[in-house]
């Protein structure tokens, strides 16, 4: 098969196994097989496109032309194959916890559950593998459409309220920002074809591309900078798979992987440094990942303290493509992969814990780790991750952007990394603390639990193995990291 | 054969009226209207193949040779719309008999068709002629069948609505005619080709502005431009289902042809754009509209006067075209005729079926109807995405080409107000949508079920159409920059 019938293999797989399962919706066994069955052949066809990737080919495939100039088209650049990696592997194990979860809480509607979900992995290929402006913005906007069910999956009031938030800010800011900048670009340039180096020209005037920069970065919201991160914690009333596909497969991802492309392959890194217009985003992503992280350190319901902490991360990303170093944007691609694979560690947790023992605040698990050793042992290892301690993968990437910064030094990117490190540290180190040492409270412990369903706590021990593995092991990503700075 | 295309156009759907109104049984009226509505379509397209491939047709009636005969004459734009209003007629009309027979008197259902097919002649006929006072014509025999149509519908309003758009159409008309007097005193000539070649000999005198100034304005009041769309929500809410999707689609989309042949093709851009500040009064009017109409809609109780509102927000972009008065933004705003049209013609439809299921559509009796009614309540969702825009339905088509239209001329400030207003139908899109599907079923809607087939169809259709030319563009915004070349035949 050719790399690029395997392009689109790759995107109608998921769209594909959407209608399959709503044909199955009577056979919930059979419904579920589709679902994992299709993952598992998504992530055969991402992996058959690595080789390719890694020898240096940019298999791409044109669909066709929706306005002369603006084409339906794809290409797979290592970013892409980056990010197309952790979505579709992740997909797999977030199906098996999702059926684990969505079984053991009795949840209703299942079948458009996992057909939203299907949609929303195709429209994520779909953003990962985006050769144009065009193309990406489109299957963004079918992200943001296809989850907001899943938001509102629960139907009540606050759901409903979520969903409000989610839709509006996501919507607001892509249409409001976003499209005028890639129309902006489209306009300046004459392409919205992403290029090695760049498509802005040699020398763009600072004013275009600083204005420019904010209408992209602030356009994205998925990446959740403040002032516009509201979404991501009003999004935690979704079911915990739904909050595992936002913060660690999809979402967020698909939202700093964009900040990332652009910058890359709209900018350039080179001219984006020469024109100088990128400081304000430093200082921006900074504050966005100290502030974020002392509301984390605040908030009590454990998928806030989460949802804070993915904020904080996120910006890590920005804040290292702000750094404008290629070693830092190595960095950035990492984070990516890392904080996938902790993160929804961490989400897996939580949804396994209220799941088994119905709990959900941080003051509630006192002594649970004894119950559930299994839980709160993946939990303790995405946490360690999440703060950046070896051997977990999150230590990389930290390692990679800190080198950018000294590189470049920037003296203020390295004390707000090292101060997220220890505000990092004092958000997730008590929790474990607790979930061990801690003796269980005799008010809320008469509830008797052991460990959540069998497919959850397979699916949380193998992202929390992924986490490890990717420290020892991360010949791949990091190939494909250095790739996309050209080194 | 061939030649004569032109003349059945008009032709066809006045014998058809003639007919519905001598047998009166809705039955056989709606076969006729069926009939009628199907051929056109054919013949429309037929023309416009023809206009696209060997260019514009000029067509003498009676062959009394133009400029002392009436001339009908078809190139891109009027060919697009032609197109336009008859297949939206042959679309809508399987859909007709279920929704006339429940909505409208036995007795008057051969007249609702008669009046459906004289308002077709008539909306073809201002688009298809190329005469001056003909096109005067067609405005009245099309005002007055649309003001029976509206008439017909059930709630006592549906009069009271009628009456007001009798009284603001007929002041519209008349300063239309009067602005046509003016040319014709001044130039000697009704043929609007003629007027234009020979306007060039009149300087732009008094007598010429007033021209202008009066068909501007009787134009604008049909096409319900801002501050003149007062007569519009009423008329839309209270008509019978099937005419508020046809009028929504067509009759506002037809005035905006009307404006802009006079203001390009007769008065030319340099008296238009250049001597008279029209494109600033547009802008800001058009801008009032998309955002005072839509402001508006958010808090309309009745989703069918919402969805008015909305239209007239939408108008609203399409005479952004003409503010921008660039080949770009010309595109953006004549193929937003199109888009509009389909989009907004199936959310009509779909809220027929549900005034058909559940006898009203306020918004507290739709609470939970997506329980009963998935499909169409998930069609009613994605038309309207495409009114929002979202990419991927034709609505971002015209998005794009108003946006680019506006930061070709750097006008960041109108591209930013252009994706700002779609903010606002998220918003009143997004209510319509959390009621259905969130909350608990209301007690009208607990008998309700999917609507029949035949009402389905038609409606599903449009609103594939409205995803289909999201992506595939060849019929609408490459015939729409072919015609925003003929408004403007020295643009690039």
């Amino acid at each position: 098969m050719t790399a690029e019938n395997l392009i689109l293999l790759c995107l109608a797989v998921p769209a594909i196994a959407t209608v399959l399962i709503a044909m199955c919706r009577q056979v919930p066994n059979l419904r579920e097989t589709v679902t994992l069955s299709a993952a598992v052949i998504l992530l055969v066809c991402v992996l058959g496109l690595l080789d390719d990737v890694l020898a240096g080919a940019r298999p791409s495939v044109t669909l066709f032309e929706v306005v002369p100039g603006i084409a339906i088209a794809f290409t797979v650049e290592p970013l892409g194959m980056l990010f197309g990696l952790v979505a579709s592997g992740l997909w797999i194990v977030n199906s098996l916890y999702s059926i684990g979860y969505m079984r053991g809480n009795d949840e209703p509607r299942q079948t458009p559950f996992y057909m939203c979900f299907g949609i929303a992995i195709a429209s994520t290929i779909g953003v990962a593998f985006s050769a144009n402006l065009f193309t990406l913005f489109l299957f963004y906007e079918i992200l943001t459409l296809s989850t907001y069910p899943l938001v509102t999956h629960k139907a009540n009031d606050e759901a409903v309220a979520g969903g409000r938030t989610y839709l509006v800010l996501l919507l607001g800011t892509s249409m409001v920002l976003l499209l005028p900048a890639i129309i902006w670009t489209w306009v300046e340039t004459g392409t919205m074809t992403f290029a090695v180096g760049g498509i802005l020209g040699e020398e763009p005037n600072p004013a275009i591309v600083a204005a420019l920069l904010f209408l992209y970065a602030y356009g994205i919201g998925k990446a959740a900078l403040m002032p516009i991160h509201f979404w991501l914690p009003a999004a935690m009333v979704a079911p915990t798979p739904v909050s595992a596909l936002l913060h660690a497969v999809a979402v967020v991802k698909a939202g700093v992987f964009s900040i990332v492309k652009i910058v890359v392959y709209v900018f350039g890194i080179e001219t984006l440094s020469q024109s100088g217009t990128a400081g304000w985003l430093l200082y921006v992503a900074g504050g966005t990942i100290l502030i974020a992280s002392i509301v984390a350190l605040k908030a009590d319901n454990l998928k806030r303290r989460l949802a804070y902490s993915t904020v904080s991360q996120l910006s890590y990303v920005v804040l290292a493509t702000a750094i404008l170093a290629p070693i830092s944007v190595v960095g950035a691609a990492m984070h990516i992969a890392a904080h996938a694979v902790s993160k929804i560690t961490l989400f897996f947790a939580a949804g396994s814990i209220y799941t088994a023992a119905h709990l959900t605040e941080v003051s509630q698990l006192n002594g649970i780790g004894r119950k559930m050793p299994w839980t709160m042992g993946a939990f303790a290892i995405g946490a360690l991750s999440m703060i950046g301690v070896p051997p977990t993968a999150g230590f990389l990437s930290k390692w990679y952007i800190l080198m950018g910064a000294m590189n470049t030094q920037q003296w203020v990117a390295v004390g707000i990394i090292i101060a997220s490190t220890l505000l990092n540290a004092a958000y997730f180190l008590p929790v474990i603390y607790a979930a061990f040492f801690k003796a269980p409270d005799e008010n809320s412990g008469g509830h008797d639990h052991g460990e959540a369903p069998l497919p959850m706590v397979i699916a949380l021990t193998a992202t929390a193995a992924g986490t490890i593995l990717l420290f020892f092991f991360p010949a791949v990503p990091l190939a494909l990291s250095k790739m996309l700075v050209g080194g | 054969m061939r030649e004569q295309l032109p003349a059945l156009q008009v032709v066809i759907p006045l014998l058809g009226a003639v007919l519905c109104a001598l047998l009166r049984r809705g039955a056989i009226a709606w076969v006729i209207a069926l009939g009628v509505s199907w051929t056109l379509a054919v013949v429309s397209v037929l023309l416009l193949l023809q206009v696209l491939d060997t260019g514009p047709i000029s067509y003498a009636m009676g062959d009394w040779a133009p400029p002392w005969g009436i001339e009908y004459r078809v190139d891109a734009l009027s060919g697009f719309l032609l197109v336009l209003i008859s297949v939206v007629g042959a679309v809508i009309m399987p859909y007709a008999h279920t929704s006339v027979c429940d909505e409208i008197e036995e007795r008057n259902q051969g007249w609702f068709y008669t009046m459906y097919l004289l308002c077709l002649a008539g909306l073809l006929g201002i688009a298809i002629t190329g005469d001056a006072f003909n096109a005067f014509v067609f405005l009245e025999i099309s005002s007055l069948s649309t003001y029976a149509m509206i008439a017909l519908g059930r709630d006592r309003r549906a009069l009271l609505a009628a009456y007001q758009y009798l009284i603001m159409g007929t002041i519209g008309a008349t300063m239309y005619v009067i602005g046509v007097g003016l040319l014709y005193s001044m130039t000697g000539s009704l043929n609007l080709v003629d007027i234009a070649s020979r306007l060039g000999d009149v300087e732009t005198s008094r007598p010429i502005l007033a021209a202008i100034a009066f068909i501007t304005v009787g134009v604008s009041l049909k096409l319900a431009l801002f501050p003149l769309h007062v007569w519009l929500p009423n008329a839309y809410a209270f008509a019978p289902s099937v005419a508020t999707a046809f009028l929504a689609a067509t009759a506002t989309k037809v005035a905006v042809y009307l404006l802009l042949r006079f203001l390009f093709s007769v008065f030319g851009v340099a008296i238009v754009v250049q001597g008279l500040p029209v494109t600033e009064i547009f802008l800001v009017l058009s801008l009032a509209a998309m955002f005072g109409a839509s402001i508006v809609a958010i808090f309309q109780e009745d989703i069918k006067r919402m969805l008015a509102y909305s239209s007239v927000a939408q108008i609203g972009y399409i005479t952004l075209g003409i503010a921008l008065a660039s080949q770009t933004g010309l595109t953006g705003g004549i193929v937003h005729l199109a888009n509009h049209a389909m989009t907004k013609a199936a959310l009509f439809l779909l809220l027929g079926a549900v005034v058909y299921r559940i006898g009203a559509c306020k918004i507290t009796d739709m609470a939970g109807l997506a329980k009963k009614m998935p499909v169409t309540m998930g069609a009613f969702v994605v038309a309207g995405l495409g009114i929002i825009g979202t990419p991927g339905t034709a609505g971002f088509i015209s998005k794009w080409y108003l946006a680019s239209g506006a930061l070709e001329k750097g006008w960041w400030w109108l591209a930013l107000l252009i994706v700002a207003s779609s903010l606002l139908s998220v918003i009143y899109i997004g209510r319509v949508v959390e009621v259905i599907w969130f909350r608990p079923l209301a007690k009208a809607g607990e008998k309700a079920s999917e609507m029949p087939l035949q009402m389905m169809i038609p409606a599903l259709v449009l609103v594939a159409a409205t995803i289909y030319f999201g992506f595939d563009t060849t019929w609408t915004a490459d015939v729409a920059a072919r015609a925003a070349q003929v408004l403007l035949p020295g643009a690039p």
